[in-house]
């Protein structure tokens, strides 16, 4: 049952739009850094456009999808009209002028501060105003969540949350939690100081404030991904979940443990003690474990399905599996990559081998890997299994969706792949060009240039994938019936309380968070004389 | 499949889950344990490792006035560098230091956010104003290491680029007998 079709579509559409041009600008920022390119006359324009970049891809595309699917969520998993249909709207375009309004003062150069602040490098005050609105536009969505949750829990007493909706309901709640520290940070520390009200600001606090937030952030860009793991792919491919009750402890062990050990970020920083730090590494390996346990359950399921068709033996029923099918194909790519990027994750979270590669080229290849290539890929799988039920038109084009995952897994891979490696060479991140004639630079000119014609694959299979999505609009009516989610091997009838319900898990997380943030926050908040004069973007 | 393996089935799978959940659920309330320890018992603490200084009166008096900025040679035969980073160089721009002896560098910035990552090794950290970084390093190769910003720093940042020049550690204390503080600025 999808009522709000227009407001799903909406979300997806705008996610998308602003996914394709910020795309546009990573691929032209490739280019221009490579021996390709031209050395800009205007290196700071570079800065503009890596702002613009890291804010799409950071806050708007990622919560407008979470957003858009929670919302197909609700209604399809539930079987239950959205309630406060018209507050979700009134997030839609809160959204909508916030992204707005930072964007001006970015395009302007007013604000060249990218998407991680940098205090006290200190831009115009609309772009911060702009991205406190986009996240008070998803807070309303967090809320309508809960509260449709609450709902259907009420007519429903006692019965097994579905667990699409269990899932996407956890989502919501690290989103709520996890955008605390950056909401702090902004609203107590910059916001004042770009205002004009304060000529100082402490920016060893302030990178504390934003690691609360900048790890469990990527758990929030996860979490449509692994509902589709679970929900999706065992449906589209003729299978089952393995495990409804291991879906549910993986969901809710993101929940509890991603938010916690965002200091890791912060292992070369001389604002944070090494006590701090190893415990947060100590916490991030634990974050491990619910994707292990995904990636063990996502395996049986589709092994299932592979049985189910008559796929035979130890590994021969591998071959037994519908290739075909896009929603099998993007997740093996996803897990492909999930898997190079989780490695590569490792070894930044390692308290010892984070000091070879920290801040260089290899953290974004590590990050692209598992945001732009893991969870993007299933982002668009999701759009693609959505569409005919949004649209009521089929999707008919399958060799052209399938080309655009080919290319976007390509992509992925040439660009990722020599980013790690030069960062394994010590070439620094977020530089508008190098001096490949220099002999100690000249070495890693060659990887660079592959990354730049990576971007151009990535830049291809993103417009084939918006091309898909509007023939998609105007393709013959079609009825696809009800929305499904997969079942379970063993559906569960009854469900302990603890597996129904967030309160529990929601406690521990903020508890958790206060245990490992109260203290060093407290401390560094305490600390005399750690406050430096702001120094702001693009004045004279 | 029968209603029979059916249901031994669900049995089977109940109690993998179940385990699952067990040895879950006791990782986790033992890092929440651990993380209060280290809190109350304060065995780790960030303050008796943060050191702090006013960015703005770098160049008045302290550790970091510019006469004692660069490499110095202690009485103990090991080394101590100091630098600072500010938009968009290294002070020195050249750091000079001797091979096979431990190095203390100590450096600070001046103004925003920068870091320091020689190329090569494993010497790599924030540079935050407000505070003092300090890290060991001991090089084993002469020659000279690329020195870059690492951290964004506004419009200059990629042409912030230092340099490290590991000199034979016989030629370093030859120099320093003159006393004062090395760099290879100029040279
Ligand atoms: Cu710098």
């Amino acid at each position: 049952m999808l009522v709000n079709r227009k407001l799903i579509l909406a979300h997806f559409w705008l996610a998308f739009a602003a996914f394709g041009v910020a795309l546009a600008l990573g691929a032209w920022q490739m280019f221009i850094r490579s021996p390709l390119g031209v050395w800009l006359a205007n290196p700071e324009l570079y800065y503009r456009s890596l702002t613009a970049h890291g804010t799409v891809m950071g806050y708007v595309f990622p919560t407008l999808v979470a957003m858009g699917f929670g919302y197909a969520i609700s209604e399809s998993a539930l079987q239950q009209r959205l309630v406060g249909a018209r507050w979700a709207w009134t997030g839609f375009w809160m959204i909508v002028v916030g992204a707005v309004m930072a964007m001006i003062p970015v395009a302007l150069g007013r604000a060249s501060v990218l998407y991680t602040f940098y205090p006290p490098l200190i831009g115009n005050v609309f772009y911060y105003i702009g991205v406190v609105l986009v996240v008070v536009g998803s807070w309303i969505w967090v809320a309508l969540m809960s509260i449709n949750l609450r709902v259907w829990k009420k007519a429903n007493p006692g019965a097994p949350v579905p667990l699409a909706m269990f899932a996407n309901v956890a989502g919501s709640y690290l989103w709520a939690w996890t955008a605390v520290g950056a909401a702090l940070e902004l609203l107590l520390q910059i916001i004042p100081v770009s205002v004009g009200l304060k000529a100082t600001i402490d920016a060893g606090l302030a990178r504390v404030f934003f690691s609360w937030t900048l790890h469990a952030i990527v758990y929030f860009w996860l979490m449509p991904t692994y509902i589709a793991y679970y929900t999706i792919v065992p449906r589209a491919i003729g299978g089952r979940i393995y495990s409804d009750t291991m879906a549910r402890i993986s969901f809710i062990l993101f929940l509890v443990v991603a938010m916690p050990i965002g200091m890791h970020h912060t292992f070369a920083d001389p604002q944070v003690g090494a006590g701090f730090k190893f415990i947060h590494s100590a916490f991030t390996a634990l974050v491990a474990l619910p994707t292990l346990l995904t990636v063990f359950t996502i395996c049986a399921s589709v092994e299932i399905a592979a049985r189910l068709r008559g796929g035979r033996g130890l590994f021969g029923w591998i071959t037994a599996l519908p290739w075909d099918n896009p929603m099998l194909l993007a997740l093996a790519f996803s897990f492909v990559m999930l898997g190079f990027g989780g490695a590569g994750g490792l070894i930044n979270m390692s308290y010892q081998l984070d000091a070879s590669i920290h801040n260089t080229q290899w953290i974004t290849g590590h990050f692209h890997l598992i945001f732009g290539g893991a969870i993007v890929i299933m982002y668009f799988a999701i759009a693609y299994d959505l569409w005919p039920h949004l649209t009521g038109r089929a999707l008919a084009d399958l060799g052209m969706v399938r080309t655009q995952l080919w290319l976007w897994f390509i992509g992925m891979m040439v660009t990722t792949f020599p980013w790690h490696w030069v960062g394994i060479l010590g070439m620094p991140r977020r530089m508008a060009y190098f001096d490949f004639g220099d002999p100690a630079i000249a070495p890693q000119a060659l990887s660079v240039t592959f990354s730049a014609i990576g971007g151009f694959i990535l830049l291809t299979s993103g417009i084939l994938f918006l091309v898909i999505l509007a023939r998609g609009m105007r393709s013959p009516v079609t009825d696809a019936g009800d929305y499904q989610f997969s079942l379970a091997v063993h559906q569960p009838a009854t469900m302990p309380i603890a597996l129904n319900s967030h309160a529990l898990w929601v406690a521990l997380m903020i508890g958790l968070t206060i245990t490992n943030y109260g203290y060093p926050i407290m401390t560094l908040a305490l600390t005399e004389g750690t406050s430096v004069p702001a120094v702001y973007v693009g004045a004279q | 499949m029968t209603a029979e393996d059916s249901h031994h089935g669900a049995d089977i799978a109940a109690r993998v889950e179940r385990r699952w959940a067990t040895v879950a659920v006791i990782i986790i309330v033992m890092m929440a344990v651990l993380a209060a320890f280290a809190g109350i018992h304060r065995a780790t603490m960030p303050q008796p490792r943060v050191e702090t200084t006013d960015p703005s009166r770098l160049h008045l008096s302290g550790e970091f006035v510019e006469s004692n900025l660069g490499s110095v040679l202690e009485a103990n035969g090991a080394v101590t560098v100091r630098a600072i980073g500010q938009q968009y160089s290294f002070t020195p721009a050249c750091i000079v230091v001797p091979s096979d002896t431990p190095i203390t560098l100590r450096a600070t910035s001046a103004d925003v956010v920068h870091g320091i990552l020689i190329q090569g090794t494993n010497v790599n950290t924030m540079l935050v104003p407000g505070y003092i970084s300090e890290q060991l390093m001991r090089f084993t190769r002469t020659g000279d290491y690329l020195m870059p910003c690492q951290e964004f720093c506004s419009f200059g940042h990629e042409g912030m680029w230092g340099k490290v020049r590991v000199i034979d550690k016989a030629e370093f204390a030859n120099r320093a007998k003159a006393g004062g503080r090395l760099s290879c600025v100029g040279q």
